[in-house]
């Protein structure tokens, strides 16, 4: 039994948060918000060269061979940064998806994998249920349902209707499309098991980056209750605005047990893992929901502006809230399996698992 | 990362497991805060010492295993699983057993580690004034040294266990000319040492689980003083440092807890379901209670590594003792017109223990530090935030 992440694990995660603090500062971010489509082709390029874009491509195509347990701290990271390339989408749900694939794909999976590890090639991925498809402007494959199906089809392929959002960081679009044989890739059982797996990755990528952003909105609260003076003294010295702080931070703690132990139920193809992913997706949302709530409140009138940096975090929250699972989809998963099923219970249950 | 329990803890578990449903009283035991009951809970620590079960983490020369925080985890597991019998001597395992290994001579770990260990000393706490509760550092009970001894003067309140209890220990101001948290020291002493006067306090229960003590020119040998003289304030807050931590409140009882609340909804949902808010509170618990296990499980796995616990564990008492509270004010829920009965009353049938329960949650976003004194600290400490 050991609930800890390794020194390299850990010597990684410090590595790309001082990667994403220097380069992906929020005046980077609003300069992205006013180009073209959005994103960054000299920013990808940097993940690339940092070898991020080939952390879950497996070995054999080329790729580090990473699992969820691996890049959940990147993951993490990536939303304290704010990254709005779809840098976690990619490595948690595009490519896992591509890699499993079965056999009779192996030279298309081969063909796009390496391009996604060398940096060659972008990935969009549609989630079960949303009928806009993020990032899929920048995408040079899109993978998309029709069904239970999988179809991957290239960008030419497809028509893309843009929609825009409140956080400026998101691209999303309506993409027209028409499924033929030739562009499915998975159906039947195989098809519902890819995306059933996929929906728990997507799940888990946006519950990492609600960790990282949560954190991050309290660490900016906390720096302006200090600059902000009022009775001549800091506004961060009143308890009321203290226990706003505080009560986040005990959110955070105590979403970092269940978000760890989904990725490692996912990386170990645990069977109990959608249970697990929705307590880690519930309880990250809801620690970056509070904390929302809270650094808005703790910033006054600023954290009303465009000008003051929150609401770049704050707005990715919102959304994440509610990407791969809104709260009532988990919470029915948990209360179904709690419920309706069989669950271990009671002390000595927690690491019990079916397997 | 490894979320498996290794062969040679599973032996553990087992062992643990095979003990306590051999030697566990079929009977529950009555409240240690009755006279009888106090008695009863001391034969089982007894028990459990002999057993080798009493305390599990200290060393094996002391009479323990010297397990690490996994194998303790896997120890109350199995201890809450079987509901074995509550902790009286939870004040010595927890609290002034780690300090006196931490600051104690050698003498004084031979003179009480064992005593505490068989259950023959019983410890209580003296910590709180009346004047001092959150603010300890306003303590004003003086201890003042005359020759070998120091003479005591002054009044402790909100003193766990103290009525039965054998022993206490607390902090006293040792120099009168001090101020706050200077000039304060630890020192044990008997409850039986004449000068010293004992005043019941009925809790919400009706039953004296603390108590005041007076303190009259009370006569206490200078070497029951821990950790030196005018260290009284960087000793008290390791020990309350166990408190509110890591050690105090493992995740098992609240794992219990959640596992009969479900089971209290599920036999009663028809009813329960005519507040939709009541199973989603349930089904909290259950996920609260999984999330404070796998906590735990972390900051046990850092620390068998070596690591320190940080401030971050200030969150920790927050955390269960507000669940705790939730998770009982559900089970009142669900209980409707059954939950205002006393256990032994004739209507009450199996459902009483929720009402005990309750009573119970209530002291804790109060005791060990309240939880608006908890939040201060996460804010200052583990935050940063400025100071008032």
């Amino acid at each position: 039994m050991d609930f800890s992440f390794s020194r390299d694990q850990l010597l990684f995660q410090d590595n790309v948060r001082s990667f994403l603090i220097n380069e992906v500062t929020p005046e980077r971010i609003r300069e992205l918000w006013q180009s073209d489509n959005g994103r960054s082709d000299q920013l990808w390029a940097q993940l690339v060269e940092l070898g991020l874009t080939a952390l879950t491509v497996p070995e054999a195509q080329d790729g580090m061979g990473m699992n969820e347990l691996d890049f959940v701290l990147i993951a993490q990271e990536c939303g304290y940064a704010g990254l709005p390339e779809p840098l976690v989408e990619t490595m948690l749900v595009g490519v896992p998806l591509l890699a499993a694939l079965d056999e009779q794909h192996a030279s298309f999976k081969q063909k796009w994998l390496s391009r996604v590890a060398e940096g060659r090639a972008r990935l969009a991925v549609s989630e079960p249920g949303n009928p806009l498809v993020s990032d899929a402007h920048v995408a040079d494959l899109l993978l998309l349902a029709h069904g239970d199906e999988v179809h991957a089809l290239e960008r030419d392929a497809v028509r893309l209707t843009r929609n825009e959002s409140v956080d400026p960081s998101r691209q999303l679009f309506q993409v027209e499309w028409t499924p033929t044989p030739a562009t499915c890739v998975a159906s039947g059982e195989q098809g519902r098991r890819l995306w059933a797996a996929a929906f728990n990755r997507g799940a888990l990528a946006s519950a990492a980056q609600l960790l990282g952003l949560a954190k991050r909105m309290v660490d900016l609260a906390v720096d302006y209750t200090f600059e902000r003076k009022q009775f001549g003294k800091p506004v961060g010295s009143f308890q009321a605005v203290k226990h706003l702080m505080a009560n986040v931070a005990v959110q955070i703690e105590f979403a970092k047990g269940p978000l760890y132990r989904a990725a490692y139920a996912i990386a170990e193809q645990q069977p109990e893992q959608d249970v697990f992913v929705s307590h880690a997706k519930l309880a990250t949302a809801e620690a970056a929901m509070l904390a929302a709530k809270n650094t808005i409140q703790a910033h006054g009138a600023m954290g009303y502006t465009w000008e003051v940096d929150l609401h770049l975090f704050m707005k990715r929250a919102w959304v994440l809230d509610k990407v791969w699972g809104d709260r009532g989809l988990h919470k029915g998963r948990i209360r179904a399996a709690l419920f309706d099923g069989t669950p271990a219970l009671g002390a000595g249950s927690t690491f019990l698992t079916r397997q | 990362m490894d979320l498996t329990y290794t062969p040679a803890q599973q032996a553990f578990r087992a062992e643990a497991r095979t003990w306590l449903a051999a030697n566990v009283p079929s009977e529950p035991l009555q409240s240690f805060d009755t006279e009888a009951g106090f008695a009863q809970h001391r034969a089982w620590e007894a028990r459990l010492n002999e057993g080798r079960w009493g305390m599990v983490t200290w060393p094996t020369e002391l009479g323990g295993r010297g397990c690490d925080l996994i194998e303790w985890l896997i120890f109350e597991e199995e201890y809450y699983r079987c509901g074995a019998p509550a902790r009286v001597n939870q004040n010595g395992i927890f609290l002034l057993g780690p300090t006196l290994m931490e600051y104690g001579t050698p003498e004084q770990k031979a003179r009480f580690l064992p005593r505490m260990a068989t259950g023959e000393d019983i410890w209580a706490q003296a910590w709180s004034e009346p004047g001092a509760g959150s603010d300890m550092a306003a303590i004003r009970s003086k201890a003042e040294r005359v020759g070998d001894h120091y003479v005591i003067n002054g009044q402790k309140t909100w003193s766990t266990r103290a009525v039965w209890a054998d022993w206490a220990f607390g902090i006293f101001r040792t120099d009168a000319q001090s101020q706050r948290h200077h000039g304060l020291t630890f020192i044990l002493l008997p409850l039986d040492t004449p000068g010293i006067t004992v005043r019941p306090i009925p809790q919400l229960n009706g039953l004296p689980g603390f108590a005041e003590i007076f303190f009259d020119d009370v006569k206490v040998p200078v070497e029951n003083a821990l950790g030196g003289e005018g260290m009284g304030w960087h000793v008290a807050m390791s020990t309350a440092g166990f408190e509110r931590g890591l050690l105090l409140r493992s995740p098992a009882r609240f794992q219990e807890t959640a596992k009969r609340l479900v089971q209290l909804y599920l036999a009663n949902r028809e009813q329960a379901d005519r507040d939709p808010a009541i199973g989603e509170a349930v089904m909290r618990a259950w996920l609260d209670a999984e999330a404070y296990t796998l906590s735990t499980y972390m900051t046990a796995s850092q620390l068998v590594q070596g690591g320190k616990i940080g401030p971050e564990s200030s969150t920790n008492k927050i955390f269960w003792s507000e669940l705790d509270q939730r998770m009982h004010d559900t089970a009142m829920s669900i209980l409707g017109l059954r939950g205002e009965l006393l256990p032994h009353a004739p209507a009450a049938g199996d459902v009483g223990h929720w009402l005990e329960g309750f009573l119970f949650a209530q002291a804790g976003p109060i005791y060990a530090g309240t939880n608006e004194i908890q939040r201060n600290i996460i804010a200052e400490r583990m935050l940063g935030m400025p100071r008032a």
